[in-house]
């Protein structure tokens, strides 16, 4: 290459595939090549909702900042998928790099980019595999002169296979195979005339590579999870199943042997709900995870919960609604929805993960909270965080014992009965806190049984229509979600010297206002950003709305849910309030957020 | 009887040592003569007789007036009355978080042969160890007299007019299902569904009732299956049935040899059927199958034992559960230790 300057460790690659063909594997061994050189790397699926045949994209950015969020333009496009290539050719920045087949027609491209023409047919005719596998290894090409583009140890690649394919030689040195052939290839034949470059660097101390349904499974199972019941959904559906997958190897009782987590895959939502909230009632650390279609069915099953006052959890992995919407596609449009879920008065109690390894903390401290409580805790995650590979500072153990909450057994009702003076109902708030105790069935004590119900009921759970105990029943279950602060993760503030914007956000929509907040003070436009992690709201939520003049809500929405929510819950403030939400089903970018702000801002 | 007599029957304790009284619940609020209260007596007769303790017990209801009579018997156990169609999900849940508790549902057909059909025959088909009573008089009544999905076909209410539909049969559906256990039974008929609920509290695996249980209110019309008259004028037991618990001295007296046939359930106990003029093996899927269409055919309220199976692996055996209930587990037993943090952490990439 000539004297052009060096792009190091800064740059964005779209992979263009066709789904179905195994491409996942040849993106995520780049991307993990990338991360065991140190640099903090990001990546994006965008995918169908398809099996097989049509287009498919996997985004894959490298930023020695440690800036996450998703880019809007490329500097570096592997097209593998003719039927789209004018497309990606579009979204290339100036002198930014193509790499495609050499067979594929190239009669529009730009004059502004470098093009490598990659002999992916000849390479992998040479590599002697089954015609079978010829479609999954021609991906290995790309690896291999991305690799030498980039300046990949080939090394790492060989990790990154061994690591994909649990070991299995046969599998890594077929595919590595290709990988070594194309970079070999690369180097003789091609000259570097772009500036993008990876070089190694301490960027990456202390994480790991995770998606958010993993790490919320993984919290689960830490939390104690002991039933799960699911239906199958995108994008929630590989929560449950890395229940299944790690469930057998992490919860074996250590004496016996036996399980101490039960998972049952139900007919449908209405059936999943039901299940879990049966165990939840039970006495069992209870959940279910699904997305928005099976949030809607779920719904009257979860206001029979909070008025009869069973624990249970309930992951909402979001995808764009309403209706089927963009089963594949990424969206924060479920708050309003969770937050009032089912028909009469209602609070949830809402998490909201802002980083995969808050999925994994949030796993298990659900647990804790819906037992406290006595109530269901919905956590909100999405598309974005949960099924896209993600760097996380490493799981941590949970720094506190599990917390059962007000449950009575045969001892403990005993001795309660005669500090009560004989008297335990189970709706019953003797503690003042708006939290009753509560008895499990299997509790032999003959005091222990109580009848529960979604009806109207007395402190002793007796059915009754009197208005007055609707009404005494009805508000010191609403004292609960008063006095829950305590229990639940705070917001996170990050204040910046001179401030004079404040920024809410939550979940997905972090990192791009973490990046956008950099350079917006570049620009001059200094803020103060507090990230929600938990619904109900209290005092620090109201105290950042009356310390700042102006608060963008920026969300991954059409409406500004969290914002309306805002307005609902401290109208006083609601003047305040600017709507920053946008829906597209892609994760949103910082320059979206800084233009938008920009915008508002200079007028 | 005389007072004395009715004190001493009253007083009587059973071999755990409670009463009659330690299984009722309170007083009914359905209508008087409703079916549904004959047959609230009888799941409290043949709790008393097959000695459980009631805190080892749980119920489960879903929505209507079958539903509401969980209420009245077993006021000690634990009780959940869920959602409409919707019990058999929660009775899952429920179940899992201690197997060592014997649960008992209650539903009607207005709940498990609509919206509740699908959950109905999923849990069937799990096959989870429990009582599934289905209080079955083809209409709504807490809505004042609906048609359900199990009323008869040209059946006229007055505000509804005619039904033009053909009606669901819960014990078929069951049997399609592949229930290990289906009973039909006629709330007129107490001895019978005493015997029928004792069956199924002994059977391991689901033990499906259908109870036909008049609506005195709203659906006892003469012609129709679902009325006091049409049961007692058109009910064709199978054969007369008894349960002998396990470990019982088994006493046939009653029972003439050559014409009873005893099916030993799973405990050891065993239910015997004496023979009526049909010759009927309740072991035979077909033959029950068969039985339930020509039933249909012939306009017959076919009573009894339609089909068991003791030896169907049940819900629970596809799971290695540890004999201790589940929901007695310490943190220790559910959340792995310390140790095994770092392990996961080398597991992700």
């Amino acid at each position: 290459m000539g004297n052009q300057k060096s792009i190091v460790n800064d740059f964005c690659i779209t992979f263009s595939t066709v789904n179905g063909s195994g491409s996942a594997t040849a993106n995520t061994t780049i991307m993990r090549a990338l991360f065991r050189m140190g640099i903090p790397v990001s990546a994006k699926n965008i995918f169908p909702s398809n099996i097989q045949g049509q287009p498919t994209w996997f985004t894959l950015r490298a930023n020695k900042n440690g800036y996450l969020a998703r880019v809007e333009k490329d500097d570096i496009v592997v097209a593998m998928n003719p039927t789209t290539l004018a497309h990606e050719i579009k979204f290339l920045n100036s002198g930014g790099v193509l790499l495609l087949p050499d067979d594929f027609k190239t009669d529009e491209i730009r004059e502004d980019i470098v093009v490598y023409k990659m002999p992916v047919k000849k390479l992998v005719r040479e590599a002697e595999v089954l015609p079978s596998l010829r479609d999954y290894i021609s991906n290995m090409v790309y690896v291999g002169v991305l690799a030498w583009v980039l300046g990949i140890d080939i090394e790492l690649i060989r990790q990154a296979l061994n690591f994909h394919f649990k070991g299995k030689q046969k599998a890594v040195e077929s595919n590595f195979n290709v990988v070594v052939a194309a970079f070999n290839w690369a180097h003789e034949n091609l000259e570097k005339r772009d500036p993008y470059t990876a070089e190694k660097m301490n960027g990456v101390d202390g994480y790991i590579m995770a998606d958010g349904n993993t790490a919320a499974a993984l919290g689960s199972i830490y939390g104690g999870v002991q039933f799960v019941a699911w239906y199958p959904i995108t994008p929630a559906t590989s929560l449950a199943e890395s229940l299944n997958e790690y469930v057998p190897m992490l919860r074996k009782d250590p004496d016996t042997g036996k399980d101490t987590c039960v998972i049952v895959q139900s007919e449908d939502e209405l059936a999943a709900i039901g299940m879990a909230i049966g165990a939840g009632w039970g006495g069992l650390r209870s959940m279910t995870s699904t997305s928005g279609p099976g949030l809607s069915l779920m719904s009257e099953y979860i206001g029979l919960a909070y008025f009869a006052e069973v624990p249970v959890v309930i992951w909402d992995v979001q995808r764009v609604g309403p209706s089927t919407g963009m089963p594949t596609r990424t969206a924060q449009g479920d708050l309003t929805m969770v937050n009032f879920i089912s028909h009469g008065d209602k609070q949830m109690v809402i998490l909201i993960p802002g980083s995969i390894n808050e999925h994994f903390e949030f796993g298990w401290k659900a647990f804790d909270i819906a037992e406290r409580l006595q109530t269901p805790v919905v956590v909100l995650s999405d598309l974005d965080f949960g099924m896209n590979p993600w760097i996380t500072k490493k799981f941590e153990y949970p720094d506190r014992p599990i917390d059962r909450g007000k449950v009575l057994w045969e001892e403990d009702l005993k001795k309660k009965m005669e500090e009560w003076n004989g008297k335990w109902g189970r709706y019953l708030d003797v503690d003042g806190d708006g939290i009753p105790y509560r008895t499990l069935p299997g509790n032999q004590d003959i005091h222990a049984g109580y009848f529960t119900r979604g009806t109207s009921h007395d402190e002793y759970a007796r059915y009754t229509e009197a208005p007055e105990i609707w009404e005494r029943v009805f508000d010191r279950i609403d004292k609960k979600f008063k006095k829950a602060q305590p229990f639940l993760p705070e917001q996170v503030l990050n204040k910046m010297d001179g401030a004079t914007i404040g920024i809410i956000s939550s979940g997905s929509a972090d990192p791009a206002v973490v990046e956008a907040r950099d350079i917006l003070a570049e620009k001059g436009i200094r803020s103060d950003y507090l990230r929600i992690r938990s619904l109900p709201f209290f005092n620090d939520v109201k105290e950042f709305l009356a310390s700042h003049e102006r608060i963008y809500v920026v969300e991954v929405n059409r409406d500004g849910q969290l914002r309306q929510l805002l307005n609902v819950y401290f109208p006083e403030y609601g003047s305040r309030l600017v709507k920053a939400a946008h829906l597209d089903g892609l994760p949103l970018s910082a320059q979206w957020v800084v233009d938008h702000i920009t915008r508002v801002e200079e007028v | 009887m005389d007072q004395s007599l009715l004190n001493q029957v009253q007083n009587a304790v059973n071999k755990v040592g409670l009463t009659r009284n330690d299984y009722r619940g309170a007083s009914s609020t359905l209508c008087q003569g409703c079916g549904h209260n004959g047959i609230a007596a009888q799941i409290v007769a043949a709790c008393y007789e097959m000695n459980l303790v009631p805190e080892k017990v749980v119920k489960f209801s879903g929505i209507g007036c079958s539903s509401k009579s969980p209420t009245y018997f077993l006021g000690r156990s634990f009780s959940f009355n869920g959602l409409h169609g919707r019990m058999p999900s929660l009775a899952l849940g429920a179940l899992f978080a201690d197997h060592t508790l014997k649960g008992i549902g209650l539903s009607g057909d207005g709940d498990s042969a609509s919206i509740g059909l699908g959950q109905f025959k999923h849990l069937v088909r799990r096959n989870l160890p429990m009582v599934y009573i289905v209080e079955n008089n083809g209409v709504y009544g807490l809505t004042k007299g609906q048609f359900s999905a199990t009323a008869d076909k040209g059946l006229s209410l007055k505000k509804q007019g005619t039904n033009p539909y053909l009606p669901v049969d819960i014990a078929m559906e069951a049997l399609v299902a592949n229930a290990s256990f289906v009973a039909r039974s006629f709330a007129g008929d107490p001895k019978q569904v005493k015997e029928l609920i004792k069956a199924a509290i002994a059977h391991t695996g689901i033990a499906v009732i259908d109870i036909i249980s008049p609506c005195v209110t709203f659906g006892n019309h003469e012609e129709s299956m679902h009325s006091y008259t049409f049961g007692k004028e058109h009910e064709e037991p199978l054969h007369e049935i008894s349960f002998v618990p396990a470990r019982d001295e088994i006493t046939v007296e009653d029972f003439e040899e050559g014409t009873t046939r005893d099916v030993t359930l799973h405990d050891g106990s065993q239910v015997v059927l004496k023979k009526l003029e049909k010759d009927y093996d309740p072991t035979s899927r077909w033959d029950a199958l068969r039985m339930l269409e020509q039933a249909q055919e012939n306009n017959w309220l076919v009573t009894g034992l339609i089909y068991v199976n003791p030896n169907q692996p049940t819900m629970y055996d596809m799971y290695n559960l540890p004999d201790i209930p589940l929901n007695r587990m310490t943190e220790k037993q559910i959340r792995p230790p310390k140790d095994t943090m770092q392990q996961v952490n080398d597991m992700m990439f």
